[in-house]
């Protein structure tokens, strides 16, 4: 059964308000008892795979982007099976009403969200603010674990399509539609392979994709972390980067995290029906032969070859 | 490569990695964050004089002093690590390393393989991309030595 939808004024002007929820809004929820009863499932997913275990809200789960949602071989998501046993284990059911949650301003969070969509999961909302607005409120952490009963999750095969490009998909997307390209600037330009602190996942070129528009990713976050407000998030999106209503969007970063923030932002707060995180990202587009760079700070156009 | 090759209280903490489950073996690194001694305050009070780990994750400070030592056998080598209580992984190894290291001999910690991370068993329940953070820091603090005993 879903849980009741928080309304509040800033949420009222997003095009999707119940995917969110505050940090006043779920401490109320757990002291009705919503969490410990299970109407509520309240899952943490961080990049640190141990913060978590420093202390979490009460009742909530823990899923790791890595170790849970990753395939362990091949580059991809795990299958349907392996998603029923693993939301099965934290208590999810198919119906269930899930509030994720993370840190760095939700990145992974984010993240964790996109997977669920990719099984269609129905009710899934983020935290706004995330972790770090929960602990600066001084709000009640615990390390004492979880045992939730057991869901009862079907096997749902994934339907990547509507929300997940791959890189054909981004070629034939090449002055069809627009790009949003959320790494940093010096990622952008091409001055940087890798994220300052993560040469590890760096690539053989620098750059960016022909046209696409930078608008790194925490710039929909306001400095506690959460969202900003509608008319912030348009002033960047519409505005600077020149979307218009209808457009079929595709946002990348590096591995598919950042832009899986900038996802969210594009559909669930600014209502485009079709956006989608191609998390191949600068990974595989920047070690790809033959694909097509723009280096520098402006958004080049296409090579002739590509759109003929 | 085995743990006979390490010092040892770097061995003695291998051995009791691997002695434990996985999911035991993770609460044991978060014991080691917790464990991770804070700077002294002559170090508090000059950022500076540490240095950024960049490969890890999260921001990781370190810096290595070489005690004097004239009485004969070379000096003990002192390790102090920074870095946030948000930060555990990176704690975690940091506090393996200060652990097993401080106080050993350059000659003692340049012997210590590159790969010993990997022998904490890990691997699978971090992630290799987690790992990397930490042969990073290991690297570091061997080639700051290096270099301080060319200088010397």
């Amino acid at each position: 059964m879903p849980y009741p939808v928080e309304q509040n004024e800033k949420f009222a002007a997003y095009a999707h308000p119940e995917r969110l929820v505050s940090t006043e809004w779920l401490a109320a929820a757990i002291e009705n008892g919503a969490v410990a009863n299970g109407e509520l499932i309240v899952v943490e997913s961080d990049e640190d795979v141990l913060l978590y275990e420093t202390g979490h809200i009460p009742g909530a789960v823990k899923i790791d982007w890595h170790t849970d949602l990753n395939d362990e071989v091949s580059r991809d998501y795990i299958d349907g099976a392996a998603f029923a046993s693993l939301a099965a284990s934290k208590g999810i059911s198919r119906d269930s009403t899930v509030v994720i949650y993370g840190d760095k301003s939700n990145w992974w969070a984010a993240y964790a969200l996109w997977v669920f969509t990719l099984f269609g999961h129905e009710d899934v909302r983020l935290l706004d603010g995330g972790r770090d607005k929960w602990v600066a409120e001084g709000r009640e952490l615990t390390k004492d674990r979880p045992a939730p009963a057991s869901g009862n999750y079907p096997v749902v095969e994934r339907n990547d399509a509507p929300i997940r490009a791959f890189k054909d998909d981004v070629l034939a997307h090449l002055g069809n539609g627009p790009l949003i390209d959320v790494r940093s600037p010096e990622e952008y330009t091409g001055q940087r392979t890798h994220m300052p602190a993560y040469p590890e996942e760096g690539t053989l070129r620098g750059g960016h994709i022909p046209t696409a528009a930078s608008i790194p990713w925490a710039r929909a976050a306001a400095a506690d972390g959460t969202f900003r407000s509608r008319e912030e998030l348009e002033a960047i999106y519409l505005g600077e980067a020149g979307l218009a209503e209808g457009d079929d969007v595709v946002a990348y970063c590096r591995i598919g995290e950042r832009s899986s923030h900038t996802w969210f932002a594009l559909k669930y707060l600014l209502g485009f029906d079709s956006v989608r995180n191609y998390d191949g990202s600068w990974t595989e587009w920047g070690n790809a032969v033959r694909a097509p760079i723009v280096k520098g700070a402006e958004r080049g156009s296409l090579p002739v070859a590509v759109g003929a | 490569m085995t743990t006979q090759a390490l010092p040892s209280a770097l061995a003695a903490i291998v051995d009791d990695f691997q002695a434990l489950s996985e999911p035991e073996r993770l609460q044991l690194l978060l014991e080691f964050s917790e464990g991770l001694p804070e700077l002294p305050d002559r170090l508090k009070d000059h950022p500076e004089l540490l240095e950024q780990v960049v490969e890890c994750q999260s921001p990781l400070f370190l810096t290595i002093e070489t005690e004097a030592n004239d009485a004969g056998p070379a000096g003990a080598v002192r390790l102090y690590f920074k870095a946030p209580a948000e930060a555990p992984t990176t704690r975690g190894f940091a506090g393996v390393l200060h652990e097993g290291l401080d106080g050993l001999s350059a000659a003692e910690i340049l012997a210590v393989p590159d790969d010993m991370p990997e022998l904490l068993g890990l691997t699978r329940a971090i992630t290799p991309l987690r790992m990397r953070g930490m042969t990073a820091m290991l690297g570091r603090i061997k080639r700051k030595l290096a270099a301080s005993q060319a200088d010397a």
